[in-house]
């Protein structure tokens, strides 16, 4: 919208901005819809504020929440550069005609960047308040102040001016200034303050709004049919049973995508059941027993040497030293509590999807050449889903829907079943690790050398505009792309050593469409690092915790440790648990730390397990967290995440694997897909480092990256038994048991 | 379709659907009652449980046609975010939720386990919502909503 139209809409609204509430109705969320289009250009303060003459303020931010607290804690960073009251902002997320493109939510990014890039406009905006203010006021800038929403005297602050008066005199419009002074830590009011999330009461009434719950007049349900091999093609159908269904409306075929249209829910599942489809033979899936080698053997498109200090090739031919692991992490998925859904409406040559994307913004340019659209016909309004860790079905639903509505000219919502959610949403990619060192004759590393096997990552302008969609690839629109994440980051690490070469291999196509699974590549690439280098401490007996701390300089890295020490009342010893040598049920405590990304959170892990030496199973007891991701908005909200983030991993590294035989995904449901549940969840305590004067780093990615080695290093100390393998099942265990110590 | 009269949270409600609906579909799409959740459609993870008279049950497996008299009552029959009741207050004061799709069948259990056992024990509380899952890894939370709202310390 340009300055024109924007003007023309300000005048006829009579006001800035047209609210919404968060706790409305479909019939709300459809005037949202609705809401016209405006500035959505990063560089304007427009694109993220507007403030109505009520004194309210909108904020449009191009990051969504996740189910994470971020409409809460973006909104607590914009009280406090705007100086007004949290409880008169009104967070709009993710909605493409409204929002600014601010790179997908994700890799914990939201805060850290996106919430800078809010900071700059409000503190902007904030200071142009001031000025108009002041003039108001018949005051010099420098004798006005902002406060609770309003411009003051300073000599006599009870004279003020609001922000709604000198919002509707004239659209504040104009450029975010990068170099904007922002508020200083001690003059926060909001930020660093736990403020009760405000999506959580709708959430517990049955209030909140989530994707599934959107409605539309006239609106069909729709319901995918697809095979269960991947890459299958439809060879005919027979929909006759179907026509009987009460409700059916219709089958729609597009090449290889084939759906039901009904009236009701209930009515699409059973005319989907109902619906005979013969599938052709699709690709052959490796034979999961041996997928790491089969993983190794595939096309590498390219190496990438990601730290080169010294010469490790040369001191490692040189030692007589020498220490050498593989490990391995499963494929696994997303998994997520509700299966995908999205709502679509196509009318006037215009489509507009309603959608759970953590990537509103450039979905809208997966989706273009889906539907034959130009990207400029297609809005997307973001609105909560079930919580997704990254790319899951949400992006897919999205495009069924909008393929439906356009196909058939009506509202269509297609919600996935659970086994597209599980079997048929993207997985994360399996990885591989080979790792070596050289000890000198004190027991210190001399050499570390890395090779990692990992899938490469398609991007597009950082964009995942190469995704193999289902819908795109079922109806003649290939694409060969996988969007799996920047998996090279922590394959380096984060100690200072003499001679260090890591080396990533990264394998040209995995053979499921893959994606970014919360953390990925950090998780798996430090599982990796932190367990080896819990074998070097014990190669050189010394107490795993002050091996590492040997080899770290950074105070913050160091604080962490010993943070997490201190809550663990860690008990320093070189080799096992001594007291763990006897009986079924050992227990032992293990350590891991980490810099997210290796530029980021510091984060260590302190994890306490039992272990059934004759079944094989472990019980995670206790998790000890300390997180230093510089300035905290939201204490709780953070130590959330964390908590959240650590259960989650908990679950990945006990028990999560996809399963699959050589035709199709085996993982359909919980029952074949089991994740954590109450009676199996640690406790965790959390330790949160709050540095007010550093900039904010990530919070939702960098804990799960410490568990899975704390887990293994710590069954190591009950049992002396070496698991290099995710997840760490009790067949795997016992096997371990049955190697002599360590090996 | 059939016609079925059924008591919602107290009303009676007049519905049309196939004798084989589920109950969820009808409360969900018919009377916009989305508390109640589709997770898996299969009585695995308990994102949609209601009360049946009282009792939590799954109602992505009960079908609307074996209601009968009993009552229902789902998470919006419990409290609302103006007057939420005592165990919806708990999770809110507790923060007990990520993305809340579970939620509503946590509650849901909960207020069943705790008519049964108003006071339980930390154990007795993780046994109770075992087979309710959540995949945000909010379970520490949703173990402290429970003791608060039964007037117990909170040790998870």
């Amino acid at each position: 919208m340009n300055t024109m139209d924007r003007r023309a809409f300000l005048a006829s609204s009579g006001a800035l901005v047209v609210g919404f509430s968060w706790a409305g109705t479909a019939a709300a969320a459809a005037a949202q819809a609705l809401s016209p289009a405006k500035a959505v250009d990063k560089a304007r303060i427009e694109s993220f504020i507007a403030i109505g003459g009520d004194g309210r303020a909108t904020v449009y931010v191009g990051k969504v929440d996740l189910g994470n607290g971020s409409r809460t804690a973006l909104a607590q960073l914009a009280a406090d550069e705007l100086d007004l009251p949290f409880d008169r902002i009104t967070m709009v997320m993710g909605d493409t005609a409204t929002t600014p493109d601010q790179w997908l939510t994700g890799a914990s990014t939201t805060i850290g960047q996106g919430g800078m890039e809010l900071r700059r406009a409000c503190a902007t905006a904030r200071a142009a308040l001031l000025v108009r203010g002041a003039a108001k006021l018949g005051l010099a800038v420098e004798d006005a102040g902002c406060r609770d929403g309003a411009v003051f005297v300073k000599a006599d602050p009870a004279r003020r001016v609001a922000y709604g008066e000198l919002a509707i005199s004239a659209p504040l419009e104009l450029a975010v200034d990068p170099k904007v002074v922002l508020k200083k830590p001690a003059d926060y009011q909001w930020i660093g303050k736990s403020i009760p999330r405000v999506d959580i009461p709708g959430k517990l009434t049955g209030e909140w709004e989530y994707v599934h719950d959107f409605r539309m007049p006239g609106m069909l349900h729709g319901r995918i049919l697809r095979p269960g091999a991947v890459g299958a093609s439809l060879l005919s159908f027979d929909d006759s049973a179907a026509k009987k269904v009460d409700g059916f409306v219709r089958t729609v075929r597009k090449g290889d995508f084939l759906a039901v249209l009904a009236k009701t829910e209930w009515g699409a599942i059973k005319a989907m059941r109902a619906t005979r489809a013969q599938w052709g033979a699709g690709e052959q899936l490796p034979d999961q027993a041996t997928v790491f080698d089969h993983w190794r053997g595939l096309k590498v498109a390219k190496e990438d040497v990601t730290q080169n200090v010294g010469d490790a090739r040369a001191a490692l031919a040189a030692t007589s030293r020498k220490v050498q692991a593989r490990y391995d992490f499963a494929v696994q998925t997303h998994a997520s509590m509700g299966p995908s859904c999205a709502v679509a409406d196509f009318r006037d040559g215009r489509l507009t999807v309603w959608s759970a994307s953590q990537a509103t913004h450039s979905l809208v340019t997966e989706i273009a050449p889906i539907v034959g659209l130009a990207p400029e016909k297609i809005r997307i309004v973001y609105l909560e889903g079930s919580g997704c860790y990254g790319r899951n079905g949400h992006e897919d639903a999205s495009a069924d829907a909008a393929l439906l509505a356009v196909l058939t000219g009506q509202p269509v919502r297609v919600q996935w079943m659970r086994d597209d959610e599980m079997a048929r949403s993207p997985k994360s990619p399996p990885r591989s690790i080979d790792l070596e060192a050289a000890l000198d004759e004190r027991g210190d590393i001399a050499a570390w050398q890395g090779d990692f096997w990992i899938a490469l990552n398609h991007i597009v302008a950082f964009k995942p505009l190469d995704f193999p969609l289902l819908a795109a690839a079922e109806t003649g629109v290939p694409r060969s792309g996988n969007w799996v994440g920047f998996l090279f980051q922590n394959s380096g690490l984060g100690y200072v050593l003499p001679n260090v070469r890591v080396n990533t291999r990264h394998v040209e196509k995995a053979f499921f469409r893959s994606a970014h699974l919360r953390s990925p590549g950090r998780i798996e690439n430090t599982f990796a690092n932190e367990s080896f280098i819990d074998e070097l401490a014990f190669v050189a007996k010394v107490d795993p915790a002050e091996y590492r701390l040997r080899y770290l300089k950074d105070p913050r890295a160091v604080e962490v440790i010993q943070k997490a020490m201190a809550r663990a009342k860690w008990q320093p010893r070189a080799g096992i648990n001594p007291t763990a040598a006897s009986g079924d049920i050992v227990r032992g405590r293990g350590i891991s730390y980490l810099r997210y990304s290796n530029n980021n959170t510091y984060v260590a892990a302190v994890a306490e397990v039992a272990v059934n030496r004759k079944t094989g199973d472990i019980r995670v007891e206790r998790v000890c967290i300390a997180h230093d991701c510089g300035l905290v908005v939201s204490p709780d909200g953070t130590i959330n995440q964390i908590e959240g983030g650590t259960i989650q991993t908990v679950s990945r590294t006990l028990l999560e694997a996809v399963r699959w035989d050589r035709r199709e995904v085996l993982s359909r449901d919980w029952a074949s897909y089991p994740i954590i549940r109450h009676d199996q969840v640690p406790r965790v305590e959390v330790d949160l480092i709050a540095r007010s004067d550093q900039p904010t780093f990530a919070a939702g990615e960098p804990t799960p990256c410490a568990i899975p080695a704390a887990i293994g290093n710590a069954v190591f100390d009950a049992t002396g038994a070496r698991l290099r393998e995710v997840p760490f099942t009790p067949d795997r265990v016992r096997a371990a048991l049955l190697r002599p110590v360590g090996a | 379709m059939a016609q079925f009269e059924i008591q919602v949270n107290g009303s009676k409600r007049s519905v049309q659907a196939d004798a084989d609906s589920p109950l969820l579909y009808v409360l969900r799409d018919q009377l916009e009652l989305h508390g109640p959740k589709f997770g898996c459609g299969l009585g695995q993870c308990g994102a949609c449980t209601v009360h049946i008279d009282g009792q939590a049950t799954r109602s992505c497996l009960y079908k609307v046609a074996a209601v009968g008299n009993r009552q229902v009552t789902t998470l919006e029959g419990l409290g609302s975010s103006a007057k939420p009741s005592p165990l919806q207050q708990a999770f809110i004061d507790e923060q007990a939720a990520q993305c809340g799709y579970c939620i509503n069948g946590m509650v849901m259990q909960a207020a069943d386990l705790l008519k049964r056992t108003p006071k339980p024990t930390e154990a007795q509380i993780r046994d109770g919502l075992a087979t309710n899952l959540c995949r945000c890894g909010t379970h520490q939370r949703i173990v402290r909503a429970v003791q608060r709202a039964s007037g117990q310390p909170v040790t998870a």
